[in-house]
Formats: structure tokens, sequence, C-alpha cells
């Protein structure tokens, strides 16, 4: 085998791991939501299947695999099943531009270095926000197509919902995209290297403080988490949009909201808190070891992980708000936030350096 | 030969989702493969080496469809009810208007055909062109649309916030004596 062509190899290999790794990731997360809830309740968890209980979503796969799949009977035939796979279909393909880790050429082994990361478009950070937006059509097309009052509600909830947040997600995501003055993930990343004054890392949240809580917030109301999971609030809804789904089409929908999540979370990590630069917020020794070994995907990992962490925190702590207080906030609060932040940034960047 | 499959490919399930989007009894099936159409014709832009006007038509139309979705989940609830009841005694089924109708579908088939032949610009691909590395670029598009088109640029933005006032200020209640 020629080097060009084990290059090309590693450049599909590192394509399957991406898909792997997320497919997991819905799997790996489901076990630690059930085990940190429990945590946080003071009670076990999952704790029957496997060690500590940790073949569970094994379990809980094979469960749903052999369920019997229904559809009612005023149901679309076609949109009832276009939805779920629609969701998981754009929760899969928002990661393809999220870069995990630098170039490397695998201590030489390889030709010309490969990018870990599906692939690095010169407008990726567009392409994961156009990608995500696409993921509201299969919550509301399953709350349309259930035919049945809840699932409609859900989905109607899950619309308004997603479109006031977007234009604050989206407006937070502009004020870094002015700070580095580039489109492409990748290079948001590598502009985040090195320190500020030799000791504070030079990541843009310590330049966006209010972007990254902007973020964050409008982050949980788009993939639907709690404290803003009004399109399936079980006291007010039953289930909301996938309230008639069951078996695998039911697994889908949160398949696709772990897989959400952990984009949310790459994104943030990768935008904000500098990818794979820098383990901790201040300079430590490890740091160029980190750079020397290529163990940056690691760090990549850490952060994205600390990240799911808040986010299962904070279902498990906040209690549901009600659904005119998040139009309100969305609207009247975060909104104008991030609009300031954004012309500030854009002053401040014209100040310093035009 | 990949490219050109692909332009077939992207260019045909345009037309195809399109024709369809008028040919659907239910909106709900009209309003989805509108959004194919817009995902093809953003897969055409992605070939022209436009990757970021592909991406803003995926953000701008295929999300303001969403829009659209929820105007036809609300407020067309009934969709397959006596359509054909409506399409019968509609009053634009006269026979006079069908040609007129047909005639200006003619007419705008002609100017089409006609501008597109006597644009120069477009008989060079972009590739071939001088200027090729900054047709594409986001750096470039946004000087030229904030330096030499800012007139229009402003006027459409003013436009926009008229008739954003416009539908707030229609769609209010009418609020009691307090």
């Amino acid at each position: 085998m020629t080097r060009m062509t084990l290059t090309f190899a590693i450049e599909l290999l590192i394509i399957f791991i991406t898909f792997f790794m997320l497919i997991n990731a819905s799997a790996v997360l489901v076990l630690a939501e059930r085990k940190i809830m429990g945590f946080m309740q003071q009670r076990y968890g999952p704790y029957l299947v496997g060690p500590h209980g940790l073949l569970q979503p094994l379990a809980d796969i094979l469960k749903l695999l052999m369920k019997e799949e229904l559809r009612p009977k005023g149901a679309d035939k076609w949109l009832f099943t276009l939805a779920p796979i629609l969701s998981v279909t754009a929760a899969f393909a928002a990661f393809s531009t999220v870069p995990w880790g630098a170039e490397t050429t695998l201590f030489g082994l390889l030709d010309r270095p490969v990018k870990l990361g599906v692939t690095d478009v010169n407008v990726g950070i567009l392409v994961i926000f156009a990608i995500t937006s696409m993921g509201v059509y299969g919550i509301v097309l399953a709350g349309w197509s259930s035919n049945s009052k809840y699932s409609l509600f859900g989905g109607l909830r899950a619309s308004a919902q997603m479109i006031s947040y977007e234009l604050s997600y989206a407006t937070s995501l502009a004020a870094v995209i002015v700070l580095a003055g580039t489109l492409s993930v990748r290079e948001v990343v590598d502009s985040q290297a090195g320190t500020w004054f030799g000791f504070i890392q030079h990541w843009w949240i310590f330049l966006q403080p209010v972007g990254f809580i902007v973020y964050a917030i409008a982050g949980v109301a788009e993939t639907n988490r709690a404290p803003f999971d009004f399109p399936e609030a079980e006291q007010e809804l039953v289930a909301g949009y996938n309230t008639e789904y069951s078996s695998v089409r039911f697994a889908l929908f949160p398949q696709a909201e772990y897989i959400n999540m952990a984009t949310m979370s790459a994104v943030a990590t990768d935008l904000y808190l500098g990818g794979w630069h820098g383990l901790l917020p201040f300079y430590t020794p490890i740091d160029p070891l980190i750079e020397q070994y290529g163990l940056g995907w690691l760090v990549f990992l850490a952060k994205v992980g600390g990240f799911l962490f808040f986010y299962i925190w904070m279902r498990w702590t906040l209690p549901r708000y009600r659904y005119d207080q998040l139009m309100h906030f969305g609207w009247k609060f975060l909104l104008p936030l991030s609009v300031i932040n954004l012309l500030l940034t854009a002053a401040g960047v014209l100040y310093f350096n035009g | 030969m990949a490219e050109t499959f692909a332009f077939y490919l992207f260019s045909g399930l345009a037309i195809l989702a399109s024709a369809l989007v008028i040919g659907q009894r239910n909106p709900m099936y009209s309003v989805l493969l509108l959004v194919a159409s817009f995902g093809a014709m953003a897969g055409l832009f992605i070939q022209l080496d436009a990757p970021f006007v592909a991406v803003a038509l995926m953000i701008v139309y295929a999300g303001a469809i969403m829009v659209l979705f929820l105007f036809v989940v609300m407020l067309l609830n009934a969709p397959q009810e006596d359509a054909l009841q409506y399409d019968r005694t509609h009053p634009f089924r006269h026979p006079v208007l069908m040609r007129f109708g047909a005639l200006l579908a003619a007419i705008l088939v002609v100017q089409l055909a006609y501008a597109l032949l006597r644009a120069p610009d477009l008989r060079v691909p972009v590739a071939g062109r001088a200027d090729a590395s900054v047709v594409g670029s986001v750096a470039e598009l946004g000087r030229v649309l904030f330096d030499r088109h800012v007139f229009a640029f402003e006027a459409t933005s003013i436009l926009i916030l008229v008739a954003m006032v416009g539908a707030v200020v229609l769609a209010r209640r009418e609020s009691g004596p307090q």
C-alpha cells in the first residue's frame, strides 16, 4: 500500500470514527444521565445489567428494537415515517464540519497531515447553523403527522421555541466570528492557540463571557432540554411531539437529541473554550507536551464531557419554565443582550485592529 | 464526469420538486417539497464554488419556510376538504383568464431566455475568470454588498422593517378602552 492510499484510508477511517463516536455518544449519555440523576437524588440509578449497570444502554436498545411499531390510524403515513429519520439525519450531518483534533501525520507515517474531523469547509460555522435549523422540521413533522392534539402542541412549541432562540444563538456566534475573522471552525480553534501575558489561555470565552452564556442558554433551548423542554413537557403534553411513536422510530428522537447535545457542546468547545488548545483556563506545563504528542483530541473530549455534564446537571437541578416566560426571556432579554454584545465586539475589533 | 452527473441530479431534483410543489393537493407536502427544492439549489451553488450562497439559501429560505409551515398548520388545518369543489368554482377558472395566464407565462419564458442569451458573463465559467478566487469569498461578497450596493441593501432592510411593523399592527388585537 502506498502512502497516498494509506492517507486516504485514514481519512475515511476518521469519518467512520466520528460517526461511531456520535452513535455511542447517545448510548453513553443515556447511561450518564441516569447515573448522575441517581447520584443527585441519592440513589444508585441503573445497577442490575452488567457491573454497576454499565450495560444498561445495551438492554435499553434491545428492548426498543423488540417493541412493536405502532402507527395511529389517522396519522400521515409518509411524514410519520420521515420525521424521525429527518431528525436523526440532521443531527448527524450537523457534526460534519465540527473538527475534534489538530492536524496530524501520525508521527510521520502519512505523506500529508490529515485533519481530525469529517470535513473542513470555509463557511463551516454557517453549515452547522443551517443544518441544526433543519432539525426542527423533524420535530414539527412528528407533531403534525401523528394526528394527535398533544403531539401537535409539542410540535408547535418546538418550532416557535427554536425559531426564537436561533436568533440569539446565531448572534452570539457572530460575535466570535467577528473576533476570529473567519467562518471556518478549524481556523477559529487555531486562532485560540497561545496565551495572554503568558498565563491566561487565549480562549475567546475570556473576551466573550456574555456571548458564551447566551450561547449556552440558547443551546439548551435549541436542543429542547430541561429547563426548556416544552415540546415534550410530560406534565402538560403526555410526551409532546413523540407521544404516538414507539419502537425504533421512537428511539431515533432521543438519539437525535443526545447527538444534538454533543454537537452543541463540541461547537462551544471549539468556539469558546479553545478546542484542543490548553487543558485548563490558565497555562500549565503540560500544554506544550499535549501539543507535542498530538493528544489534543483527548483535551477536546474532556472539555466536551465537562459541558455535557453541565447539561445533565442543569436538567436535574432546575424546574421547567413557563412557556410565556420562555418567549419573554428569549425575545426581550436574550436577543437584545446578544445584539449589544455583537455591536460592542465589532466596535472593539474596529478600535483595536483598524 | 461526476460534476456533470451531480449537476443534472441537482437540477433534476430542483425542477421535479418545484413542479410537485404546485402539483400537490396537501399544502404540507408542498411546503416540504419547497424545502427539498431549495436543498437541491444549494447543491448547485456548491458546485459553482459558492458555498456561502448555498448556506445562506438554506438558512434564510429553508429556515423561513418553517414559518410558512406554521401558517399551514394553524390556518389551513383542513387541507383536503372541498379542494375539488374549490377548484371548480374558483373565479380564475374562466377560459379568457386562463389564456391570459398562459400568455404571461410564455412571455416570462421568452424574457428569461433573452436575458440569459444577452448576458456575456454567463458564458465564461467562474473557474476560468481572472478573479475566480474572489468571487466566492465571503469577505469580497460583504465588501460589494456594503460598498457598491449599499443603497439597495439599506432600502431593502427598510422595506423589511416596514413590512414587519405592518404585520405586527395588522395582527394586533383591537384593544379595549383602557
